[in-house]
């Protein structure tokens, strides 16, 4: 691999996480916020709402895996190594 | 970095480097192999101890595998619906039991005591190829499940409730292998690299709260999984109350 397309591999690798944790951050946080509020005005949803809640969150967390799955691609089994 | 593996020889990072076999013209990653066979076999052993002798009064195995059962039957139950959730039972749990052995098995059991001439053994689903395969079974199996239950009818799903739609759901029926496969093979490798990363950074202690949120995460992915293809396959055979 030449070293202008290792450095873009790393730098774009990088960013991938990067730039794929910020979706599903603000998602998370918001359907965070949902459930406690959801919880606090009905205590005995809480099992409910815990499991919805999970469930949800291994959704978004699902968006910045495949950003990782780039960025490790793009690391390890890079195409353009050539 | 010589010394510091021969230092750390458990904390080796590994991506990317496979057992291959060769079986005609075929080249297979064999580290896959041989750690889904021992998750088959421990499966296939939990089930013929629990099920040999059946009692009135469940203890032991069989308590367990009761309990299984029930959990599964309420997830298929939930997403399949009433009327056609007993024949999707056994491919529903089968994904699950399967999915979460391998997920437990790659974290719990000491891999790295085995040495192979190349490649490590792990979680058969930290590959993608493994992944893949399940996802598309998932695919066959709605396309069969609305096949069979609709005949031909099954493809107004595609063109309900708009013809506007048609695109979208053709697409759709790409994406969700994508999705269901990579969102499975990333979690579980993820996993494992942070874990490696950590014991590589520091062996003792410290690698551990990261091992219990792998375990916690790759639970609930197959529960997302087996949950996921249930849905998809409840999709499938649903009818419209016309």
């Amino acid at each position: 691999m030449d070293s202008i397309t290792s450095a873009a591999s790393v730098v774009a690798a990088g960013l991938a996480v990067g730039l794929g944790a910020i979706g599903p951050g603000i998602g998370q946080g918001t359907a965070a916020g949902g459930a406690v509020e959801g919880i606090a005005r009905q205590p005995e949803a809480e099992g409910k709402i815990r499991g919805t809640l999970l469930l949800s969150l291994a959704f978004m967390e699902a968006l910045t895996i495949y950003g990782l799955v780039v960025a490790l691609v793009l690391l390890f089994a890079n195409p353009f190594a050539g | 970095m010589a010394p510091l593996s021969l230092l750390l020889p458990l904390a080796e990072l590994e991506v990317g480097k496979h057992l291959y076999w060769k079986i005609g013209g075929l080249v297979i990653h064999g580290q896959v192999f041989i750690s889904s066979w021992v998750v088959i076999g421990a499966l296939l052993a939990l089930v013929v101890a629990g099920t040999r002798k059946l009692e009135r009064d469940p203890r032991g195995v069989q308590n367990l595998l009761e309990f299984l059962w029930a959990y599964v039957r309420d997830l298929a139950r939930e997403q399949i619906g009433e009327k056609a959730y007993r024949d999707w039972l056994p491919f529903i749990g089968t994904l699950f039991l399967f999915i979460f052995v391998s997920n437990w098995g790659g974290a719990l059991v000491p891999w790295k005591l085995i040495h192979l001439p190349s490649g490590e053994l792990g979680a058969p689903t930290a590959d993608i190829n493994t992944t893949i395969a399940l996802a598309l079974l998932v695919s066959l199996a709605y396309f069969y499940a609305g096949l069979s239950r609709k005949g031909f009818r099954y493809f107004e799903y595609y063109v309900e409730p708009t013809p506007i739609m048609l695109p979208f759901k053709i697409v759709e029926d790409f994406t969700k292998p994508l999705s269901l496969s990579f969102r499975l093979f990333g979690n579980i490798l993820a996993d494992e690299l942070v874990v490696a990363v950590l014991a590589f950074l520091v062996p003792l202690i410290v690698p551990l709260p990261a091992m219990f949120l792998g375990l916690f995460t790759s639970a609930i992915q197959a529960l997302i999984f087996a949950t996921l293809a249930a849905y998809y396959i409840g999709e499938a055979v649903h009818e419209e109350a016309h």
